[in-house]
C-alpha cells in the first residue's frame, strides 16, 4: 500500500508541476489543484497508514490512528479550495482584462 | 487583562476586520475612525507586549489551556514582540495615508488591511509550525484583496504571477510540514528543536530536506535570490499604502528563516543546514538588486528593487550569525521597513503631482511642490543607501562591524560598500531627471493647484516614518544593546523551548 500510495503522489506532483509551468492560466489552475491533492495525500499519509483503527485514544485500545493528520489535511483542504477559487476568479478576471488566457497577458 | 496581551495583537485586528465588515454601510469617515483606532490601539498593545517580554521571562499563551506540545500555544519572545512592533508601526503611517483617498479606489480596503495585520501578527506570535503556514495564508490572502485594490490590468497581471507563485510555495510549505511531522509526530516548534537536537543518523537525511523545504519557502516569502522575480512587478503595481504595508511581508519570510536557523535547526547534527546557502545567496541578491535599482525606469519599480536589496542586507547581516549579525540585522530591519514604506508613499504624491509622466523618468513639467517633494526625496535616498548620519548608516556600520570575525569579509564589504555607492548613483540620476530636468508644457497647471492644499496632510505620514527613523538614530544606543538581547536570547533556543514546554523539554 505504501509503495502505490507514494507512487500516486508522485505523479499528481509531477503533473502538477508540469502543468503549471505551461503559462495558460487554465492548465496553471489545474496544476495547482493537482498539487494541492497530492499535497493533502501526502500530509494524510505522514501520520502512518493504519487500517480499520480508531483515531482516538481510549482505554483498551492500543492501536490507534493518528488524529492529527487528519485535522491538518481538513485545514489545508479548505484553505487550498479558498485559494484556487480565487486563483480561478483571478484567471478569468485577467482573461477579461488582458485579452488572453496567457499569464503575462500577451501570446507567446 | 495582562495575561491576555499575547493574543491581543492576533485578536484586536481580527474583531475590527469583522466589525468593520458588518459596517461596510458606513460613511467612509466612520469606517476611517474606527479602522484607525484599531490600529492605535494595536500599537499600544505592541509597545506594551515588548516592555514585558524585555523585562520578564518569555510570554507562553496556551490556547485553550492545553498544554504544549499537544495544544496549540503563542509564544511572545523578544523578536516576536520586535516585529509586532515594527509592523504595527509601519502599518499606522500607510492607513493614514491611505485614509488620504486611496482607500476609496475599491472595496473594503479596510477589512483587508485589518486582515492583513491580522496574519502578520499571528505569523510572528505563533508557536506552532502548523499555524505559521495557517497564518501566512491569511495575510497572503489579505494580501491578494489588497494587491488587486484598485484594480487595472497592470495589476492584474502582477496580481495573477503573485498569488500563483505564493500558491506555489504555499504546497512546498505544506509538503514540508508534512515531512517534519512524519519524521517526529509533533509540530511544535520548541518540542520539534528538541527532537532536531537529538536526530538519529538515519533520520538526518529527511530532516535536512525538509529543513531545506522550509528555507526555500521561506525564501519566496523574502524574495531572495533567485525566487525574488515576482517582486518588482508586484510591489510597483499596488496603490501607494499596500506597497508600503507589503514591505513587512518581505520581512516576514526573514524572521522565518532567522526562527529556522536559530530555534530549529539551532543545535545537533542539522545545524549547519543554511551555513552553505544563506551568505552566497543574500550577497547575490544585493548585487542583483543594485542591477535593478540601476535599470529602473520608473521611480515606483526602482523602489521596489531597493525592497530586494534590503532583503539582502537583512540576510546577509542573519546569515554572519553570532549576536553580532543577528542584533546588526534586528537594528537594520525596522529601518529599512520604515524608510522603504516612505519612499513608497512619497513615489505616489511625486507622481501624483506629474502632469501624465506618472513615476516615469521622462522630463516633464517642474513640480508644484519641487522643494519640499525633492528635499524629502533627497532625504529618503541618503537613508536608504546607508549614507550619515542617517539610521541606514547605522544599520550599515553594525552590519559591516559584525562581518570583521567573517571569513568572507571581503566579500561583504566589498557587495555592501559598492551597493550602496551605485544605489547612491541611481538614486541621484532618477532624482535628477524628476526635480530637474523640466520640459514647457502647454496644459494647464491648475491640477496640480488643486491638490497643492491637500501636500501637508499627504506628507504627513512620509514624515511621521522619517521621524521613526531619526529616532533610530538618536536611540541607537539603546536600541543597540536591546536588539543585541533579543539576539542573544535567540542564541539560546533553551530559553524557548524551557518557557514553552514548561522544564520537561531540554
Amino acid at each position: 500500500m505504501e509503495a502505490l500510495l507514494s507512487f500516486i503522489i508522485g505523479v499528481l506532483t509531477a503533473c502538477g508541476v508540469y502543468l503549471m509551468l505551461r503559462g495558460r492560466s487554465f492548465p496553471m489552475v489545474l496544476g495547482l489543484t493537482l498539487l494541492s491533492y497530492a499535497v493533502n495525500v501526502f500530509l494524510f499519509a505522514m501520520g502512518r497508514l493504519t487500517i480499520g483503527q480508531p483515531p482516538i485514544i481510549r482505554e483498551g485500545i492500543s492501536q490507534y490512528t493518528d488524529p492529527l493528520p487528519q485535522a491538518l489535511v481538513l485545514t489545508a483542504i479548505v484553505i487550498s479550495f479558498g485559494m484556487t477559487a480565487f486563483a480561478i476568479v483571478l484567471a478569468l478576471k485577467a482573461r477579461a482584462e488582458l485579452g488572453n488566457d496567457h499569464v503575462d497577458g500577451r501570446d507567446a | 487583562m495582562t495575561a491576555h496581551l499575547v493574543i491581543a495583537p492576533i485578536l484586536l485586528p481580527l474583531l475590527s476586520g469583522i466589525l468593520l465588515l458588518l459596517l461596510r454601510r458606513m460613511t467612509v469617515r466612520w469606517q476611517r475612525g474606527l479602522s484607525l483606532l484599531a490600529l492605535l490601539a494595536q500599537v499600544v498593545i505592541a509597545v506594551r507586549l515588548l516592555q514585558r517580554v524585555l523585562d520578564g521571562p518569555l510570554q507562553v499563551y496556551a490556547l485553550g489551556n492545553w498544554q504544549a506540545p499537544f495544544g496549540i500555544v503563542l509564544v511572545a519572545d523578544p523578536l516576536a514582540a520586535w516585529m509586532v512592533v515594527i509592523t504595527t508601526l509601519l502599518a499606522l503611517f500607510a492607513l493614514l495615508y491611505a485614509c488620504q483617498g486611496a482607500d476609496r479606489a475599491g472595496r473594503h480596503f479596510h477589512v483587508l488591511f485589518q486582515l492583513q495585520l491580522f496574519g502578520l501578527q499571528g505569523a510572528f506570535l505563533t508557536g506552532d509550525l502548523f499555524n505559521l503556514f495557517v497564518f501566512f495564508e491569511i495575510l497572503l490572502l489579505a494580501s491578494y484583496g489588497l494587491l488587486l485594490h484598485g484594480s487595472g490590468p497592470q495589476r492584474t497581471r502582477a496580481g495573477l504571477h503573485f498569488v500563483v507563485i505564493n500558491l506555489a510555495g504555499s504546497t512546498l510549505f505544506l509538503f514540508a510540514v508534512g515531512t517534519l511531522y512524519g519524521v517526529f509526530g509533533t509540530l511544535n516548534m520548541a518540542d520539534l528543536a528538541v527532537r532536531i537536537s537529538q536526530v538519529t543518523p538515519e533520520q538526518i537525511g529527511l530532516v535536512r530536506l525538509a529543513g531545506l523545504l522550509l528555507f526555500g519557502v521561506f525564501a519566496l516569502k523574502a524574495a531572495l535570490v533567485p525566487l525574488h522575480l515576482w517582486l518588482p512587478a508586484a510591489y510597483s503595481a499596488a496603490t501607494a499604502p499596500v506597497a508600503a504595508l507589503f514591505v513587512i511581508m518581505t520581512k516576514v519570510g526573514a524572521y522565518g528563516i532567522l526562527r529556522l536557523d536559530t530555534l530549529l535547526y539551532g543545535q545537533g547534527a542539522a545545524a549547519d543546514l543554511l551555513d552553505a546557502w544563506l551568505l552566497p545567496l543574500a550577497l547575490t541578491t544585493l548585487v542583483l538588486g543594485t542591477l535593478g535599482v540601476m535599470a529602473s525606469t520608473a521611480l515606483r519599480r526602482q523602489i521596489a528593487w531597493l525592497v530586494v536589496i534590503s532583503v539582502g542586507s537583512l540576510l546577509t547581516a542573519f546569515a554572519l550569525g553570532g549576536v553580532d549579525g543577528i542584533a546588526a540585522g534586528l537594528y537594520y530591519l525596522p529601518h529599512t521597513c520604515f524608510a522603504g514604506g516612505a519612499f513608497f508613499l512619497l513615489a505616489d504624491s511625486i507622481a501624483r503631482r506629474r502632469v501624465d509622466a506618472g513615476d516615469q523618468f521622462v522630463p516633464n513639467v517642474v513640480l508644484a511642490d519641487r522643494r519640499l517633494l525633492g528635499g524629502l526625496f533627497f532625504i529618503l535616498a541618503l537613508l536608504v543607501a546607508g549614507l550619515p548620519p542617517l539610521s541606514g548608516f547605522v544599520g550599515k556600520f553594525l552590519i559591516l562591524r559584525a562581518a570583521l570575525d567573517s571569513p568572507a569579509i571581503a566579500w561583504v564589504l566589498a557587495i555592501v560598500l559598492g551597493g550602496g555607492l551605485l544605489t547612491i548613483v541611481a538614486l541621484a540620476r532618477s532624482g535628477s531627471v524628476l526635480f530637474y530636468r523640466s520640459v514647457v508644457s502647454d496644459k494647464p497647471a491648475d491640477k496640480t493647484q488643486q491638490i497643492a492644499w491637500r501636500l501637508g496632510a499627504e506628507l504627513l505620514p512620509v514624515g511621521g516614518l522619517l521621524l521613526l527613523c531619526l529616532a533610530l538614530v538618536i536611540g541607537a544606543g539603546p536600541v543597540d544593546s536591546m536588539t543585541r538581547t533579543i539576539a542573544e536570547q535567540l542564541l539560546q533556543p533553551d530559553i524557548y523551548i524551557r518557557a514553552v514546554l514548561g522544564g520537561s523539554g531540554s
